[in-house]
């Protein structure tokens, strides 16, 4: 035990200590509030300036009936030629010129914009929506139906669905997909990228010790389980400091891009950001009054973030990083002991990826349906249940379920660290051979 | 005494035999030499006493009882293929792998000032080991396997890699180490450093122990009845006589003086040849050849291959 120990605290010290290691702390929160920070840039630059947009409608049908938006007016030009307008379009303080052909009743292709910015999604959505529903309105009119006006203003409906979810208890709470879902996102991308990234850097190490040939002087000193599980363990502790550094860096970068960008939030309301995270319901209680004066959207959100019970979602989150860690990374430790350098690690690779891959592609099904047999079972086949289990949790999923794919978990993460320590001891002194599968299998019956 | 014995040992990998009924034992203070061609099955004995593997089946026995895995920690190993951590500093690793032997780390440290300063390696400690030589690595690796005073140490191939300079510090540390009261199992295919240094030794061909004494008393099982006399004079004087009686093997001159080897027909024939080559010329030396030890091997090898066929 305590030669495990001395062997984790290399491998993690030394891991720790690395460029790239510092690097990746730093970025990956980096690249994490970046991304929120452009969320932020476009969602808070929704154009503010005017534009105004010069209309040449040969139909004659849209004379002063598009709609006009807040920051978006039309001006109707007649006698104007398209093509010597387009050459005083630059001069001109027009940002754009919409020309409407004749024909538009019956092509779909009749309309153009010219502009010599690339206009925004909502721009041309806008105008086309506009068009459109002029269209109809014109069509539906020469059907000389009596009172248009009036049925076209009773069926005119808004719908905004609120979703509620029930629990077992009766209970009501509102509940949003989309919340749910990126936390799962989040939760579910997060364990994949560590199992891969760590498993290869365990895989590597392996490789290294064995090139090196050190494997050798220390085997003379510590059974070959030790120095696997010292290795397994050690590179877990770097994976769980990166972790951690992550979520403190993420949550500072995050208060810091919110005060840039919207500081009408106040400080208050700041400060209970990560309790909440955290789960502590009362403080959301306590900030939603003043909140709700200031940003009623927000307040709805935290209501929302209640819904989900964050101590269920932090322990399996806990327990699905750490045990789908340890499934992969003794597998990735057996890879390592038994090829001989890096190009031959390639065709073990991808047996153990493919699952890793397989469980992504579940995790997105999982975000359309939890509930879907597919969801079902790729959250209780243990390659992939860390992964799709995951994207379920978020969207409420059966304690039972949880608890037989957690069991499922620890069983095969158990039978993967026997198996890979049979093949890490015989792997680990064979040099330069070309090693299959087969004679990977025949390892497993050798006796130490 | 001997510190260490193994008796009947059978190791297999699936259907290959790796050692089969391989039984020795080292003498307590000798220098052991363990020798044997490729793949006889060196490296898995060697890996066995080191209890990096068990045996399938057969007896291990450390200083007079039987082994306990807590035994590794009275061993020092120097294997064949060595190596260290390329990017880790000389003096950390050294005292990571001392711990792993059992040392606290501040005896470890106390050692290894002692080590760094004989050997003067001391501007080492902060250096990566990819900034070493080959040699300066291996001489790291050579204290770290002496650090905590093995009563057994285990060296496979200690030779390979270093320059003359650095091979001759090397032998006198082990004569060092053996005469300090330590035990020294010696795994080579240099022969001549066999010849000077071993005691006794051991040779394993294909998996199976084919000689095993004292190094001295190899060479006398082994020898031949062949003579070297060494003489000045005319070689002609005595060709016919020695021809006649003698089967002669080798004549050259060196220096001016004539070297003749020659074998006995039958036993204690060998004051009839002084006596023979006095009346003639002026001898100046008279040895009896025994043979040595890269001979010996060869010729075991062989015929123990031969015998399996």
């Amino acid at each position: 035990m305590n030669k495990i120990w001395l062997i984790t605290q290399r491998e993690f010290i030394t891991r720790v200590r690395k460029k790239s290691f510092i690097i990746m702390s730093i970025l990956g929160p980096l690249i994490f509030a970046g991304f929120f920070a452009l969320t932020f840039i476009f969602a808070s630059s929704k154009d503010t300036d005017v534009k105004k947009i010069a209309v040449i409608d040969s139909s004659g049908m849209f004379i002063k009936k598009l709609p006009e938006g807040k920051f978006l007016q039309f001006e109707y030009l007649t006698n104007v030629k398209v093509d010597d307008f387009k050459k005083l379009l630059k001069k001109s303080n027009y940002y754009g010129l919409l020309y409407i052909s004749p024909i538009v009743a019956f092509s779909p292709k009749a309309v153009q914009f010219y502009s010599f910015q690339q206009p925004s999604l909502s721009i041309t959505q806008e105008i086309s929506n506009g068009i459109e529903k002029e269209i109809r309105n014109q069509k539906l009119l020469s059907y000389n139906i009596q009172n248009l006006d009036n049925i076209l203003k009773s069926i005119e409906t808004k719908i905004d669905i609120s979703t509620v979810k029930l629990s077992d208890s009766g209970e009501e709470k509102q509940s949003s997909t989309g919340l749910a879902m990126g936390v799962a996102y989040v939760g579910s991308l997060l364990i994949y990228m560590f199992i891969l990234m760590f498993g290869v850097q365990v895989m590597r190490g392996v490789l290294e010790e064995k090139t090196n040939r050190i494997v050798e002087v220390i085997l003379s000193s510590v059974k070959p389980f030790q120095l696997m599980m010292g290795k397994v363990l050690g590179v877990a502790m770097a994976a769980i400091v990166q972790f951690l550094i992550w979520v403190v860096l993420s949550v500072a970068f995050f208060l810091i891009v919110k005060a840039v960008f919207l500081p009408d939030i106040t400080p208050a309301a700041m400060a209970n950001q990560p309790q909440n995270i955290m789960g502590a319901s009362n403080a959301v209680a306590q900030a939603q009054p003043q909140e709700s004066a200031i940003n009623p959207e927000i307040a709805n959100i935290f209501s929302m973030a209640d819904s989900i019970n964050f101590y269920v979602l932090i322990g399996s989150f806990i327990f699905y990083f750490i045990g789908g860690y340890l499934l992969y990374a003794s597998l990735f430790a057996a890879v390592g002991a038994a090829v001989d350098n890096e190009t031959d690690t390639q065709q073990f690779m991808f047996p153990i990826t493919l699952p890793l891959i397989i469980g992504i592609l579940a995790m997105v099904s999982a975000f359309q349906n939890p509930e879907s047999p597919v969801a079902f079972w790729f959250s209780m086949i243990p390659l992939t249940s860390p992964i799709v289990m995951m994207a379920r949790i978020p969207f409420g999923v059966p304690y039972t379920e949880v608890a037989i794919s957690m069991a499922l978990l620890v069983v095969t993460f158990i039978g993967a660290i026997w198996f890979a320590g049979k093949i890490y001891r015989t792997g680990i002194l064979m040099y330069g051979k070309k090693v299959t599968l087969k004679e990977m299998i025949k390892w497993l019956k050798y006796k130490n | 005494m001997e510190i260490f014995k193994a008796q009947h040992i059978e190791k297999k990998y699936g259907e290959f035999k790796a050692l089969s009924d391989v039984s020795l034992s080292v003498p307590q203070g000798s220098i052991y030499g363990l020798l044997g061609p490729n793949g006889a099955g060196k490296t898995t004995l060697i890996r066995i006493i080191n209890q990096i593997f068990a045996p399938d089946s057969g007896e291990l026995f450390f200083q007079g009882r039987k082994m306990v895995p807590d035994d590794v920690l009275n061993i020092g190993y120097l294997p064949e293929e060595r190596g260290l951590y390329k990017k880790m500093k000389v003096g950390e690793q050294a005292i990571y792998l001392a711990r792993l032997r059992g040392l606290s780390k501040a005896d470890a440290l106390k050692r290894l000032k002692y080590w760094f300063e004989k050997f003067e390696m001391q501007t080492w400690w902060d250096k990566k080991v990819e900034d070493l030589s080959k040699g300066m690595a291996q001489k790291v690796q050579f204290v770290v396997t002496v650090l905590h005073n093995p009563s057994l140490l285990i060296f496979d191939e200690p030779f390979s890699g270093f320059d003359p300079i650095n091979a001759t510090l090397l032998r006198d540390e082990i004569l060092a180490l053996r005469d300090n009261g330590s035990t020294i199992i010696f795994s080579t295919h240099n022969m001549s450093s066999v010849e000077e240094l071993c005691d006794h030794i051991t040779l394993i061909n294909k998996s199976s122990c084919i000689l095993e004494g004292e190094v001295d008393e190899i060479k006398k099982r082994f020898k031949s009845d062949i003579y070297e006399v060494g003489f000045s004079g005319d070689f002609n004087k005595v060709k016919d006589v020695l021809n006649s009686k003698f089967d002669v093997l080798e004549h050259k001159i060196v220096k001016d003086l004539n070297y003749v080897r020659v074998k006995m027909l039958h036993q204690h024939q060998d004051n009839e040849l002084l006596s023979l080559i006095l009346a003639h010329v002026h001898v100046t030396s008279f040895t009896e050849v025994y043979p040595s030890m890269n001979e010996i091997f060869i010729n075991m090898v062989e015929s123990s291959n031969q015998n399996q066929l």
